[in-house]
């Protein structure tokens, strides 16, 4: 599904920025759009694309950098087999979000922004899931799930540890 | 004959297991051979219930709360598929739930009765009638209706709607513009999302209407990354619209165009606020631009444009439909029209409560939300998301309304509400509300930018007693210095959070009684 692979890597990036070429001609407007594509194929957004970007789009290489760079959405790093994102904000610490975040920081041996020991997840903050009446909340992968005790959170966890493994 | 089951499909329903009782439910129907039509609607609104399954009867239809997909071969077992509403999650008639009942659905009157993706659906049930009607009349004609509603901004800074777009009608400019916005950041909001998934034809009718009254010919919904079910709901009914010729170059056969485009954000806060919003769609960072010039005035693009909330753009249809009276009777002094009430955190009965204006904060509490979710006794509400005031019992009885709010100095905003019990620690929510500037400002003005940093280590100071006087006198200088020298809400406002828990909760803070007239 993701390739890590340069060459690969940046055959997709050509056929993305063609999509997005009205008349052949590249919009700054396009830019989010062609990123979000891009990670969307990749996975991230590699960092050696920003030169390619930057000639598409007639920016400078330092803009291209500091758009990628200012959207907390988009990785410049291959991402973990499985990413858990847990809500941070006020409805979920209403309903024992910092104790979720404890749980999970525990469970997956790593701190947020941090990676477990295996590689095989990631753990990311996030500022609300829209959950807000059935808080908390948190994100395995694409999947949103509310109402999440520690006990659920290892239910879940477990689940998407034997569908990686089978596929 | 097949009954007609219905599971919704909105993400609050999906995560609590939604998909898993769909599953189930179609399983069990062809186990024992019993014919079903299963229809994924919306939501009510009624989140504290999902996911919640009804099944159609000829008196109306029956409501199951909290199905688990553990729950479906019982389910059947007590014939809930013939009617019977002999089981224990069974709710009897869904419209007769006082939760939903007492309520004044306007902008969600649709929500969670109809398939969101049937334009055939929302036709049925009132849809494009305002629509028609606009087509009808000239832009300054629908300025007026939207002018005389009463109308007001939904997203939280309540500017009345018509006012707005007449400086774009009037504006000079080749290319108008309708931006929508729907990054819905705040905690405590989730109207905009049950809007875009459980009935997004109603904003699309909405911003379409906004194109004719403006000559505005192209729109963007710009909605945050973190709803995937929103924005594919949205892209899916933006399809259905132009193939049934409500979008695109001759719109309901008026002759005018309007296409309309669903641009994605990427997971930065402070691109809710309307010109970061506009730079993102522009492909730049979100960084917050200066005013004037108004966005009215030179917008996206440059050009003159309309930016609105989702649920202002999605209150527009019902407003040209009924007549701008009808929506105007509605509410309390220049509050006009309902607020949809978000009730959310730890309250017993979260979900969507749209009301006219002047309703108690403690009637939403109690009467509605039933109290708590822990049971223990509510310490604070915020209203408004994370950048209103903190509440404390003494101001419950406050009516919902923008000016009633604004003289206790707090923000009515959205309506979005985020209860705390007594657990809460009001020092360390201050804290996070200073923490959460800190991560999210743009960067562009200094008070927000460094005044957020400086604001947690001060709290910091303050909750360990380090000179905890002194620090209490920085706190308060440095929220006036964000207050008064930032250049958006971000910055601006954080200091409601921060100073209405330091003043209502000053115990939190390691304060006593009397420390406070000293600081």
């Amino acid at each position: 599904m993701q390739s890590h692979d340069t060459t690969d890597a940046a055959r997709v990036i050509g056929e993305i920025l063609g999509l997005h070429a009205q008349h052949g001609v590249l919009g700054q407007d396009a830019l989010l759009p062609v990123l979000h594509a891009i990670q969307d194929r990749l996975g991230f957004i590699p960092p050696d694309a920003v030169e390619g970007l930057a000639q598409a789009f007639n920016l400078s290489r330092a803009e291209v950098h500091g758009v990628i760079t200012f959207y907390h959405f988009f990785k410049t790093t291959p991402p973990a087999r499985c990413t858990v994102q847990v809500c941070r904000a006020e409805a979920c610490q209403s309903m024992g979000g910092d104790a979720l975040l404890s749980h999970a920081r525990q469970a997956l041996g790593c701190e947020l922004h941090g990676h477990s020991a295996d590689g095989g997840f990631a753990l990311e903050p996030v500022y609300c899931l829209g959950q807000c009446a059935t808080a908390p909340a948190i994100m395995i992968n694409d999947a949103v799930h509310a109402r999440v005790t520690p006990a659920r959170f290892d239910t879940l966890l477990a689940k998407v540890a034997t569908t990686k493994e089978a596929a | 004959m097949s009954v007609r089951i219905y599971v919704p499909a909105d993400s609050a329903a999906l995560a609590l297991g939604a998909d898993d009782v769909a599953g189930a439910i179609a399983r069990e129907a062809a186990r024992r051979g019993v014919a079903i039509e299963l229809v994924r609607n919306g939501t009510r609104g009624l989140l504290y219930l999902e996911p919640l399954v009804e099944v159609d009867t000829p008196d109306g239809r029956i409501g199951f709360g909290n199905v688990d997909e553990g729950d479906v071969a019982a389910l059947f077992n007590a014939g809930f598929h013939q009617g019977a509403s002999t089981h224990r999650l069974a709710l009897g008639l869904v419209e007769r739930i006082p939760y939903l009942a007492r309520q004044t659905r306007l902008t969600f009157a649709r929500c969670g009765i109809t398939d969101p993706l049937s334009l055939d659906d929302y036709v049925a049930h009132g849809g494009y009638r305002g629509l028609h009607q606009a087509v009808a009349m000239t832009g300054a004609d629908i300025v007026a209706a939207v002018t005389a509603s009463g109308l007001r901004g939904r997203g939280g800074a309540a500017f009345p709607t018509g006012i707005k777009w007449n400086t774009v009608l009037r504006a000079p400019g080749h290319q108008k513009y309708i931006v929508c916005n729907a990054d819905e950041g705040d905690s405590g909001t989730f109207a905009d999302r049950i809007v875009m998934e459980s009935d997004p034809f109603v904003l699309i009718e909405g911003m379409t209407i906004a194109g004719l009254a403006v000559g505005a010919t192209r729109g963007f919904i710009y909605v945050r990354s973190e709803y995937p079910h929103a924005i594919a709901a949205l892209n899916h009914a933006i399809q259905a619209a132009t193939r049934a010729g409500l979008l695109g170059p001759n719109v309901a056969g008026s002759g005018r165009a309007f296409e309309l485009e669903v641009r994605k954000g990427a997971g930065a806060y402070i691109c809710g606020e309307e010109t970061a919003l506009l730079e993102s769609i522009e492909g730049k960072r979100g960084v917050v631009r200066a005013k004037p010039p108004l966005p009215a005035l030179a917008g996206l693009f440059g050009q003159p444009t309309v930016i609105n909330n989702v649920l202002s753009l999605a209150s527009v249809p019902i407003i040209l439909d009924q007549g701008a009276q009808y929506y105007q009777d509605f509410g309390m002094g220049r509050s006009r029209g309902t607020l949809p009430v978000q009730l959310a955190g730890n309250i017993k009965h979260g979900g969507l409560i749209e009301l006219a204006f002047g309703a108690t904060l403690r009637e939403i509490l109690y009467d509605y939300g039933g109290g708590s979710a822990s049971g223990r006794p509510i310490k604070a509400v915020q209203v408004g998301g994370p950048l209103g005031a903190y509440l404390p019992e003494s101001q419950w009885d406050t009516p919902l309304d923008y000016e009633a709010f604004a003289s206790l100095w707090a923000v009515l905003g959205h309506g979005g509400i985020v209860v705390h019990d007594d657990s809460a620690d009001m020092a360390h929510l201050a804290r996070y509300a200073m923490e959460f500037c800190a991560v999210e400002s743009c960067g562009k003005c200094t008070p927000c930018r460094i005044g957020s940093t400086r604001g947690v280590e001060v709290i910091d100071k303050i909750r360990a007693g380090d000179e905890r006087p002194k620090q209490v006198i920085l706190l308060r200088s440095l929220c006036d210095t964000m207050l008064n020298g930032s250049l958006c809400a971000m910055g601006g406002m954080t200091p409601y959070p921060v100073l209405s828990a330091l003043n209502h909760f000053p115990q939190d803070f390691g304060q006593v009684a009397g420390d406070e007239l000293a600081a």
